[in-house]
């Protein structure tokens, strides 16, 4: 089946199998292989994208679903130009070690910090709880994922 | 010689260096804190690893596992599978070429790529490759096996039992038990003025990177091009050509960016050889990947160990003698089990016995996992001592001071290059507030607090060979290039580091090739915490060739003798008169040749001295007695490594061990079924691995750095195993400390603990 869907602001048509995961069409359709398949059953959160702005996991949400709606992937979180506030503050935090949890983790935080203001530490883990990292022990995740609150919170300041 | 468990055979060798490389003094770019070089890629989607890559016309692959703990194969039919939509190929141990020795060479195999008798739930029975993953899933159903279902063994104990079933020809006992002695354990016994004892035991642990692991496998001719998710490409090269007997040169094995192994992705795996083989049928590229639960079943695990451990000291706390038995299983197949090492090295005790038993049961192999042995061994010896300790009336700080050894006893009595462990307890203990965390009031409600310490030390320091070429291009921009896969800590910005700091290049001017036995140098797979350690000194000494290069061209054109110059910047500038400088691009000789190239080796550790690495970590937890719950508050590790070479990198290493060491002491543990002898949690929802939730916030790290001049000429040793020995026995030492009641058996969950709260009538 035929469906037209927005992936990080872009219109794309895409033949799905009525079966096929959002995951897949993702990576193997649209080939955009930043999103990854950790565990493939909804445990580990490194497949998350946003959907219509929510944070899903999609290796458990059907592509057919997903008609007309807007998906967000890791792709599409900072400019061709330049990092967002929050993959930059992950690199100086050292928040990304062997980089498979990474684009998980960053789609949920830019969820959270879409709320605006600077959430706290328990705020951030509370975020973070669905998506497991192996490597970096999360505290340098949550301090990079404040910081970028901090830094998005005063360009608001400035702008407004 | 002590064992090298990611190398086999003879005894590795680089030729020493040449150059003159005395210590580093003040350094720029070395000990500082530098974010990741390739951390752009890894943040914004756009690194590609193994599983992301899609070739023309590629196909894909699916595992078929054997679901019993013990079987045999008595038919296996996959004709109805070939037939299915987009099926290409169907392997078995009958297709050609498949009938391969595994786990051990040629006649010493201990069983084959597919092995008609199957040891563990798990073991491999077929794969398929087909047009789409779907259908190669679906083609596995198809397939028809006759299995013989055999009586099974789960523990090290089922396995010696008389009657058991036997795994292996030679019967259920990896060799005889490993015995280590010094002194006279009777005398020391009987010198002791208080004893401990006791029976601790650890779960079996599994890696579970994030990351499964795969390959994608393509033939060119006769020649084969792997992209593997591995720890160690040269590993998986070897592997690989001696199982297709293929000569090293045709299999050239890439591993661009890989998503964390742990220990898990050393060796070269069954699948990569599967996909290889998968291909060569199909005249097609072929996609292999493991599924999760595949994963947990199939690519080792941290073996269960039980482990008795006696104790007796003087008074004061001189420790007079130590006893050790742990009993382990590599598993289905040979793998490495004993927890030893601690208990014969970490303290100065004259009489010491430690003996290793490991044997053979019906579950996945092990594999070496962050530290191997080390953390079991932790879990153990340094409850013992806390338990001595209390006994003693000492603190348990003052207790392991009383006892810090300046010489491997283990290893011949040979000294240090350094240790740090004094340094890592007191400075440690200070940064903690051990003395007033422990005269803090534990509470009168349910919720008690404690606090809690250990110690460890790592066996490793690193060692040839290695290899490494560094070139210095005409617009001074330079490339490395180095074999050694990056696992996520960060290898690839370290060295690069030591590059800047010996050629004054900014880090975003150096490009590196890594990870790829077709156009890279030789490295040890990155594990063992040794990849700083082996392979740093080799890049130095690459990028000292590349500047005595130079500076012997531009004392040419500058008329100044080489000794005088030195590098600064982009310029090579006359130490005695600032004012004589050239820019690295004007020096002519640059120019004519258009590169400058050196190679570097890492020469042999010093003669007569021991490389390790101590520890020391601090725990606060509140203990909920009504639930059993366990809420870790605090953790302070102190660690020598040596030399900080990237201040981020390093504090990654330590936060991640502490991490999955509370793992260890709090929620992992693979459980078998007793009555299908599967596992029953082969998953993440149920194999529990520490979320951003059980973490505390508060966290502090230390480095005791003892200028250690004598390890390496980069005076950097290893740090992501250290990191995480002790952080368990320190938790397990803080429930004691908080509720009074030890608990032996990790992990300590609440069913668990409770129970032993009520034993002590301290619930209801």
């Amino acid at each position: 089946m035929r469906i037209v869907l927005t992936v990080n602001g872009a219109v794309r048509e895409v033949d799905v199998a009525p079966v096929a995961r959002l995951l897949d069409v993702i990576r193997e359709t649209l080939g955009l292989t930043g999103t990854k398949e950790g565990c493939g059953e909804g445990e580990c959160g490194a497949c998350t994208v946003l959907l219509d702005g929510t944070p899903v996991n999609s290796c458990l949400v059907a592509a057919a679903q997903c008609a007309g709606r807007s998906v967000v992937t890791v792709e599409g979180l900072g400019s061709a130009e330049r990092l967002s506030a929050l993959q930059e503050e992950l690199v100086s935090h050292g928040g990304a070690q062997c980089g498979i949890c990474t684009p998980g983790v960053l789609v949920s935080a830019a969820a959270l910090l879409s709320r605006g203001g600077v959430p706290t530490d328990a705020e951030v883990r509370e975020a973070l709880a669905g998506n497991i990292c192996r490597c970096t022990g999360y505290q340098k995740i949550v301090d990079g994922v404040r910081a970028a609150a901090v830094r998005n919170a005063a360009a608001a300041r400035g702008a407004s | 010689m002590v064992e090298l468990y990611w190398l086999q055979g003879a005894v590795p060798e680089t030729a020493a260096p040449t150059a003159e490389m005395p210590p580093w003094g003040e350094t720029k770019v070395v000990g500082t804190r530098q974010p990741r070089v390739d951390a752009y890629e890894r943040v914004s989607g756009s690194a590609v690893y193994p599983r992301d890559f899609t070739l023309p016309d590629m196909l894909h692959a699916a595992l078929l596992l054997c679901p019993h703990p013990h079987a045999r194969v008595k038919a296996i039919d996959t004709s109805a599978a070939e037939k299915m939509p987009g099926v290409r190929a169907v392997l078995t141990g009958r297709s050609p070429g498949a009938d391969v020795p595994w786990y051990g060479r040629g006649d010493k195999a201990a069983s084959r790529l597919f092995d008609d008798h199957l040891r563990h739930e798990g073991d491999e029975v077929a794969a398929v490759a087909a047009e789409t993953p779907d259908q190669a899933f679906d083609a596995l159903r198809a397939i028809r096996v006759t299995y013989e279902e055999l009586p099974f063994v789960l523990t090290p104990e089922a396995a010696l039992a008389k009657g058991a079933p036997s795994l292996h020809a030679w019967g259920n006992r990896y060799g005889e038990p490993s015995v280590y002695e010094r002194g006279d354990l009777a005398a020391g016994f009987a010198a002791a003025d208080a004893v401990v004892e006791g029976t601790y035991s650890t779960a079996c642990e599994l890696h579970a990177p994030m990351e499964v692991h795969g390959s994608v496998a393509k033939w060119d001719g006769s020649r084969l091009t792997v992209w593997d998710t591995t720890q160690g490409v040269f590993a998986v090269q070897q592997a690989v050509a001696e199982a297709l007997k293929l000569p090293l040169a045709h299999v050239r094995v890439i591993g661009p960016y890989m998503g964390g192994g742990f220990g898990s992705k050393l060796e070269g795996g069954k699948y990569t050889v599967m996909a290889a083989l998968l291909a060569r049928a199909t005249a097609r590229p072929v996609k292999l990947f493991l599924t999760r639960e595949q994963e947990f079943l199939v690519t080792g695990n941290r073996p269960a160990n039980t482990m008795k451990v006696r104790v007796g000291a003087k008074k004061d706390g001189t420790l007079t003698a130590i006893d050790y038995h742990s009993m382990g299983s590599g598993g289905a197949y040979p793998s490495g089990a004993g927890t030893a090492f601690l208990a014969t090295d970490l303290y100065t005790c004259p009489n010491v016995r430690a003996v290793d038993e490991n044997v053979a049961i019906n579950a996945g192999r092990a594999r070496p996992m962050r530290a191997p042995g080390f953390p079991q061994g932790a879990w153990a010896l340094e409850q013992a001592l806390d338990e001595l300790a209390g006994k003693l009336g000492l603190d348990p700080v003052a207790l392991r001071l009383k006892n810090v050894p300046t010489v491997s006893q283990r290893r011949g009595n040979q000294p240090y290059t350094s240790t740090g462990l004094a340094e890592c307890l007191r400075q440690g203990a200070k940064a903690f507030g051990w003395d007033e965390a422990r005269a803090r009031a534990k509470g009168t409600g349910p919720v008690r607090k404690g606090v809690g310490m250990a110690a460890a030390l790592w066996g490793y320091g690193g060692g040839p060979p290695s290899t490494a070429i560094v070139k210095l291009f005409t617009d001074g921009s330079v490339n490395l290039n180095m074999g050694a896969a990056d696992i996520g800590t960060g290898t690839k910005t370290v060295m690069a580091m030591v590059v800047a700091e010996e050629l004054a290049v900014p880090l975003d001017r150096i490009q590196i090739e890594h990870a790829d036995t077709g156009t890279t140098e030789y490295a040890s797979p990155s594990g063992g915490s040794k990849t700083v350690p082996s392979d740093s000194p080799a890049v130095r000494a690459a990028a000292v060739e590349v500047r005595s290069k130079l500076l012997a061209l531009a004392a040419e054109e500058m008329k100044v003798p080489v000794a005088d110059l030195a590098l600064d910047g982009g310029s090579v500038v006359s130490r005695k008169d600032p004012a004589k400088k050239l820019a690295v691009t004007a020096v002519p000789g640059l120019q004519r040749q258009q590169v400058l190239v050196g190679v570097g080796t890492r020469g042999p550790n010093a003669e007569g001295k021991v490389v390790s690495e101590f520890a020391a970590h601090f725990a606060e937890v509140e203990v909920n007695e009504r639930t059993g719950e366990v809420t870790v508050t605090r953790l302070v590790a102190a660690q020598e490594s040596g030399r900080v070479m990237n201040r981020l990198t390093f504090e990654n290493q330590v936060r991640g061990g502490l991490v999955m060491g509370l793992g260890l002491g709090r929620t992992e543990e693979r459980v078998l079924d007793r009555q299908t002898g599967k596992m029953v949690n082969a998953n993440w929802h149920d194999y529990k691995i520490p979320t951003a939730l059980d973490v505390p916030a508060a966290q502090e790290v230390l480095s005791v750095d003892p200028k250690d001049t004598l390890c390496n000429t980069t005076g950097a040793k290893g740090v992501g195993e250290p990191a995480t020995i002790p952080t368990a026995a320190a938790i397990a030492n803080a429930v004691a400390n908080a509720v009074g009641v030890r608990v032996k058996d990790s992990p300590i969950t609440p069913p668990r603990l409770c129970a032993l709260l009520h034993a002590r009538g301290k619930v209801g």
